[in-house]
């Protein structure tokens, strides 16, 4: 089967907003991952802006809707969306990986609104299952969303987790993959294949669906449908594009990530946003 | 040893509705009462150890105390970054009881034998680690690891193991119990070691030796200030554990002697399992005797390091 091409989906004011946020706190920290966090932003603004419950003032209220960012390299954004929400002050934003900030380059539960430490991939749906399967039992009305990468899918743990939602019915739980094809070295084609991707999560038991994982209205109406068949764990493939809004780092891996970012690049990727 | 844990946590499950139990793919009827009674709060979740570990984290994450079962080996070595990552580095309450602690499973083989648990669990921050000598002190420890904080790692022995603890001297996670004073040599045991410890200071007194014997149920964190307490007197230190003598017991207090520069400096020795993979089968009792854990060893290391 071919994944649905993406993405035709042009980029709206708040999308670029975001974008130049990620690349403000970037600026901030002198390094960062670039492509993931830019692939990723309609999908964490989708569930932000509109899907997921959640109070700033109180992040842990145990009605919350639970939110893992398995491919926790992509935090920048997620960053991005919790200040923006009011989880801490701005002024954190200028401190990303400094000695003395709260946000580092993989996401810590001591910033409010993280749930998890995650980075070392292949640990954040295990513990999302963990976390569904006590919903459930309790009754619990809150959902569990786990956001992975396509290159995380290389890792066994992952599909441990998943016949184990499977087996215990985790209509509750929604596993979205930022499906942008691209891992560190090379495409996901080439490292290690994920295809038939979609099919695999439905052979894993997962009520699968695809979706262009940059377009907000498709994203929202398929995540108002969730969940998507009862008794059965939800899977979204979202099909995105690595370094989404930057014309010149879309799919280049130079962009994956940056341990040093000079001013002069800084400027041509805001330029580039405003495209 | 194994099914007095186990049966503690079925126990104190009934009264406590946040314990949970995981096991992966444990023998048939293991906690057969706890699956009828409490549905709800056991799992068995198949042969996989990192999600499982994963899983009992995000449990634990919703305030839930998860006792996760399985074979040693394959909680200690197969699943050791969720370990550290999902359960250490949150601090949760989750317990990994490890059946065929040290080298139960000498039938086995290298795969099955636990030679390194105590000492890849000590370098990770949060972690406590509990290596019972019997089933009696298995049963005085377990009530207490309900509220513990953090992660704890229980080591099981065989099972069946003779009784050589009693209600004498009060068990606590975290502290070390002095079994018996000596003022010439001190004795350092955990888990099953604590007899052969006990065989060897009888023997030794015989001969005029005054052994003392401080056993360490809990080897992480250290009760270091029961060590410097029995081991002030003494002229010579020896740790017993079946374990690899690099990082476990042996290690710690080396650590600990070797920081105290005791003047005048003390004599130290581990006995131990020496740094190889072990190639022989049999039982339990031949690789401890193969290897030289054993009470005569305990025996002919004191005399020697006190030149007698």
């Amino acid at each position: 089967m071919t994944p649905p091409a993406s993405t035709a989906a042009p980029l709206d004011r708040r999308s670029r907003d975001i974008r130049a946020q990620i690349i403000h706190v970037l600026r901030h920290g002198g390094r960062g991952h670039i492509g993931t966090s830019l692939s990723l932003v309609e999908i964490l603004r989708v569930l932000y802006d509109t899907v997921m419950r959640y109070d700033p003032k109180n992040p842990r209220w145990p009605g919350r809707d639970r939110f893992i960012l398995s491919k926790g390299h992509g935090c920048i954004t997620q960053y991005v969306m919790l200040q923006e929400k009011g989880f801490f002050p701005a002024e954190e934003m200028t401190k990303f990986c400094k000695f003395d900030g709260i946000l580092g380059g993989h996401p810590d539960p001591k910033v409010p609104g993280i749930e998890v430490s995650t980075g070392s991939l292949g640990h954040g749906l295990p513990i999302a299952v963990g976390m569904a399967v006590c919903a459930k039992r309790d009754a619990a009305s809150h959902r569990v969303f786990a956001v992975l990468g396509d290159g995380e899918c290389n890792e066994g743990s992952v599909w441990e987790a998943a016949m184990s939602a499977a087996k215990h019915r985790l209509d509750n739980l929604v596993v979205m993959v930022d499906y942008n094809k691209q891992q560190s070295y090379s495409t996901t084609y080439e490292v290690l294949d994920l295809e038939p991707f979609a099919d695999k999560w439905r052979a894993f038991g997962f009520a699968t669906e695809e979706v262009d994982g940059h377009d907000v209205a498709a994203l929202e109406q398929l995540l108002a449908r969730v969940p998507f068949e009862a008794g059965r764990p939800n899977a979204i493939i979202c099909h995105t594009v690595k370094g989404k809004g930057v014309a010149f780092a879309e799919n280049d891996l130079k962009w994956h990530h940056k341990s040093t970012i000079k001013d002069s690049e800084i400027d041509q990727l805001l330029a580039a946003i405003e495209g | 040893m194994r099914e007095t844990c186990l049966k503690e946590v079925y126990r104190l499950a009934k009264g406590d509705k946040r314990i949970t139990f995981i096991g992966s793919d444990l023998g048939v009827g293991t906690l057969k009462e706890f699956k009828e009674e409490m549905p709800d709060r056991f799992l068995m979740e198949g042969i996989a150890e990192a999600h499982v570990v994963g899983m009992a984290s995000g449990m634990a994450l919703e305030g839930r105390i998860v006792y996760v079962n399985t074979i040693s080996t394959f909680l200690t070595r197969r699943c050791f970054e969720q370990v550290v990552v999902d359960a250490c580095l949150h601090n949760l309450n989750v317990r990994l009881i490890g059946n065929g602690g040290g080298v139960v499973y000498a039938p086995l083989g290298p795969t099955h034998l636990a030679i390194e648990d105590l000492s890849i669990f000590r370098a990770v921050p949060n972690m406590t680690i509990l290596a019972p000598a019997d089933a009696d002190e298995m049963r005085r420890l377990m009530p207490q690891t309900v509220d513990w904080r953090g992660p704890i790692y229980i080591r099981l022995a065989k099972g069946y193991d003779p009784i050589v603890t009693d209600d004498s001297v009060p068990c606590r996670i975290g502290k070390a119990l002095p079994i018996r004073a000596g003022k010439d040599v001190l004795l350092v045991t955990t888990g099953i070691t604590l007899k052969l410890a006990k065989q060897a200071a009888e023997t030794l007194q015989g001969e005029g030796i005054s052994a003392g014997i401080l056993h360490m149920p809990t080897v992480k964190p250290l009760d270091t200030e029961a060590f410097f307490d029995l081991a002030g007197p003494v002229r010579a230190i020896v740790t017993i554990e079946e374990n690899t003598i690099i990082g476990g017991l042996g290690g710690a207090i080396a650590e600990q002697v070797a920081e105290a520069n005791f003047d005048p400096a003390k004599r130290f020795k581990r006995i131990g399992l020496p740094d190889v993979f072990p190639d022989k089968y049999g039982s339990q009792a031949n690789l401890m005797d193969h290897y030289r854990i054993t009470a005569a060893e305990i025996v002919a290391t004191s005399r020697a390091l006190l030149g007698r």
